[in-house]
């Protein structure tokens, strides 16, 4: 691997401009039949019960991810490379993909408030409500406040962390980042004991269990891509690779890491607060 | 590895590596047009079967009303996702917005190649949709009943619908990858006050793309998980609610019309400034006029949906908003019209088709402001009135567009000219062609033909005769384009830089036909 490039002096680029013009790379083409099999494969599961495409869909996907990644993480290890007009380019794409996740969250939020806010709209009720007559739901004081503190608590982690990175504290850093690693997967596996007790099935629910599980469950599943990539950050810390100037890497993890954030203080307010019913014991 | 390629800069890699494993622009421009030339010729192939289907009341040559159903929504998919997105923004968005802002490449060229490489498997699997089981027949808006397990058991609507997942994600990727390339690599001087229209137009689609096409993802989850999964979104006898997916997918599908037609307001706009060789009329207005039908675009979404039994309140608000459209696009026009004023016109193949826009999409948008009286609409729903507007938008619209642009930029593109004479006979069998082809579908909409049926009432027969004649003239036209496309590149003469002349004004005409591999080695710098 090549050596970082070193703080405060920038190598000059290749050309006699500031951009990177990457070279020709397999990961798009491998990438997108991937998805192709990946999506054929959810098909071919859900009709027929048959496994083995899902499966290479999934590795392919997840071979390209870390194949192109890695070549990322070379090249900004290259110097000239990722110069700074790169990495304000790579800043620009990282907030438009988060802008277009939060229009992702909008379909269900918005699915959510359709009936939430206007029983009406939900079929076959005799009498208007939300909940609708009958749902017990989570009692929001209890581990969806307690995974709002984690989640919260790991906002400041992973800031702890940045802050190392800015002095070249490799050891705050890593500490940082670890202790976020950890909280991110101990939401999750709080999340996945609260679904185990849900006093509501997933499939055949109605209504309320729908708009629940997709939107908490869209978002656990953001919480373990985040967690994932933070993951990533992790390692790169410990190998060295951030420099108090460059670290768009962990920069793009924490933005993504609020942001995840962010949708669960939206769902903890509006789903398991305002939505709240007669609460289920168990 | 990473320099490798920098050593030896005007040297195009070996096959495999430019045309798979692509990060150049220009190249994965032209695999953009070609795909959607392919994708053009299923989509026309399954709206000639429909005309000569309707050439005459009874069933002619489709056994049921679902083969017909199928026939309806691939070819609506089609053209939307596979022809006219990937020719306009995919293909002459990658060509020339990075030329027309003096930027060597795009800001993610192996992200720009993963959202044409992911319209492949889209395709293909939408193509091959059309063999299974009953065929995803609910058309191109895939309304809940109709495309729940109840109605469309197999698994064929299950790939539509994963097939606009795919279809998704490479537009959001390219949006974002548009928009930083706009907002971050523009060359010095190259203020967003004096970028070229065609790139102002793009990055507009582009915000439209990255803020609606998630959402339709969104939908299409939903609608996935009540097919298969167990949810109730849609389904009433759960509590949910399909009027809740026409929201759902209105929110992003007004906004997507304008995703297909405002990257051919871009290229218009250079046309009509190129061929009456004066500056576009008000700039800045042509400008943001964009900016406003992009705003406003959003805010429109349910005059899909006046007959869904929302309430009156809510239909006069969506009625004003949607007339306000009409502002802004009105600009548009007149600023056509006035840039043409006093100009020395030249009729050459692309202005022929861009003042033909401007005529057809006036109509079409005319029919629009009609429309959008929730009161009319009443009436009017889904009748052959609407297939009118909207085919008079898009399929005369932005397909014209298309065309406009080829021909503009074929020499540039190609290094070869087109042949005049030859691209005149084309645009007047084009124009004579869709013009009998759409314009009696708006006596027949009058008459209350309802669209997306294979049979109608004998007294309509008159007009879907006539319409069906002109779907014959349009794909001779689309064989001769192929004809014409043929000599160009096997006898075309070859383009010189800027083969326009003083009005092409833009920086792909400082550059060579076709420019070299890399564009800009060194930054343009604008005045």
């Amino acid at each position: 691997m090549a050596a970082p490039a070193q703080a405060g002096q920038e190598a000059a680029p290749a050309h006699k401009h500031p951009y990177h013009l990457v070279d020709p790379s397999p990961w798009p083409l491998i990438g997108s039949f991937a998805g192709g099999a990946l999506v054929l494969g959810i098909i071919l599961n859900a009709h027929y019960g048959t496994r083995w495409l899902l499966i290479l869909g999934v590795l392919g996907v997840l071979f390209t991810m870390a194949g192109w990644w890695r070549d990322v993480i070379k090249e900004s290890q290259t110097p000239g490379l990722h110069t700074p007009v790169v990495r304000l380019g790579l800043r620009y794409g990282m907030m438009l993909f988060i802008a277009s996740e939060v229009m992702f969250f909008v379909a269900f939020f918005w699915a959510y408030f359709h009936f939430a806010l206007y029983p009406e709209h939900v079929s076959g009720a005799t009498t208007p409500t939300w909940p609708p007559q009958g749902v017990k739901t989570f009692d929001p004081l209890h581990l969806p406040l307690l995974n709002t503190l984690i989640l919260l608590l790991s906002g400041c982690t992973v800031t702890w962390a940045h802050h190392g990175i800015l002095h070249g504290d490799k050891r705050t850093a890593v500490s940082g980042l670890a202790l976020t690693v950890l909280l991110g997967i101990l939401f999750t596996a709080i999340q996945a004991y609260e679904y185990a007790s849900a006093p509501f099935p997933f499939a055949g629910g109605g209504i309320y269990s729908s708009t629940f599980f997709l939107a908490t469950g869209f978002h656990g599943f953001h919480v373990i891509v985040g967690t994932l990539f933070l993951l990533v950050c992790l390692v790169r810390a410990a190998a060295g690779h951030f420099t108090p100037e460059k670290h768009f890497g962990f920069e793009a993890a924490a933005w993504y890491w609020h942001f995840v954030d962010v949708v669960w203080l939206f769902l903890f307010v509006s789903i398991y607060v305002f939505g709240a019913g007669e609460i289920a014991h168990h | 590895m990473a320099h490798a390629a920098h050593a030896h800069h005007d040297h195009a890699p070996g096959f495999v590596k430019r045309w798979l494993f692509s990060t150049n622009h220009k190249d994965i421009g032209t695999l953009y047009i070609l795909f959607s030339v392919v994708a053009a010729i299923v989509g026309i192939a399954l709206s000639v079967l429909m005309r000569i289907e309707l050439q005459q009341p009874g069933m002619q040559i489709f056994a049921d009303g679902q083969m017909w159903n199928t026939y309806v929504s691939a070819h609506g998919l089609i053209m939307v996702f596979f022809v006219i997105m990937p020719a306009l923004i995919g293909g002459f968005g990658n060509w020339f917005v990075p030329i027309m802002i003096g930027a060597p490449d795009m800001a993610f060229p192996r992200l720009n190649n993963i959202s044409f490489w992911l319209l492949v498997p889209a395709f293909l699997l939408l193509v091959a949709s059309l063999f299974v089981g009953e065929g995803p027949g609910a058309g191109w808006t895939i309304y809940p009943p109709l495309s729940d397990s109840t109605y469309h058991p197999s698994p064929a609507m299950d790939m539509a619908l994963f097939s606009l997942h795919l279809a998704g994600a490479s537009s959001i990727l390219g949006a974002a990858n548009f928009i930083t390339t706009i907002l971050n690599m523009r060359a010095p001087g190259m203020t967003l006050h004096k970028m070229p229209l065609f790139v102002w137009a793009i990055l507009v689609t582009a915000f439209l793309l990255l803020l609606a096409v998630p959402v339709l993802g969104g939908a299409i989850t939903m609608l996935i998980t009540d097919r298969n999964f167990g949810t109730a979104f849609f389904r009433p006898e759960g509590g949910g609610d399909p009027v809740l997916f026409q929201h759902l997918f209105w929110f992003f599908g007004h906004p997507e019309v304008y995703i297909m037609i405002l990257p051919a307001f871009g290229i218009i706009s250079h046309v009509i400034s190129t061929f009456s060789r004066k500056p576009v009329f008000g700039y800045l207005g042509m400008a943001y006029a964009m900016v406003a039908i992009g705003v406003v675009g959003f805010v429109v979404w349910a005059h899909h949906m006046y007959t869904s039994g929302i309430d009156v309140d809510t239909r006069a608000y969506f009625m004003a908003a949607t007339l306000v459209i009409a502002v802004p696009t009105g600009v548009k026009i007149f600023s056509w019209i006035a840039t043409m004023w006093g100009g020395s016109i030249r009729f050459e193949t692309p202005m022929l088709f861009a003042i033909g826009f401007i005529f057809l999409f006036t109509i079409g948008g005319v029919t629009g402001v009609v429309l959008a009286n929730a009161s009319i609409t009443q009436i009017l729903h889904n009748t052959y009135y609407v297939v009118a507007h909207f085919h008079y938008v898009l399929s005369l619209g932005a397909v014209f567009g298309i065309y406009a642009g080829i021909y503009y930029w074929i020499g540039k593109m190609s290094g070869r000219q087109y042949p005049e004479k030859l691209g005149k006979i084309h645009f007047w069998l084009t124009f004579i062609g869709v013009n009998l082809t759409f314009f009696p579908m708006h006596f027949l909409g009058n008459q209350g033909m309802p669209r997306r049926y294979p049979d109608y009432a004998d007294a309509m027969w008159g007009w879907n005769l006539i319409s069906s004649i002109g779907s014959y003239i349009s794909v001779v036209s689309f064989l001769f384009f192929f004809y014409v496309m043929y000599v160009t590149f096997r006898r075309g003469e070859q383009a010189a830089p800027n083969y326009w002349g003083e009005g092409a004004t833009t920086l792909e005409w400082q550059v060579s036909s076709p420019p070299p591999f890399h564009t800009f080695e060194e930054l343009p710098r604008i005045r």
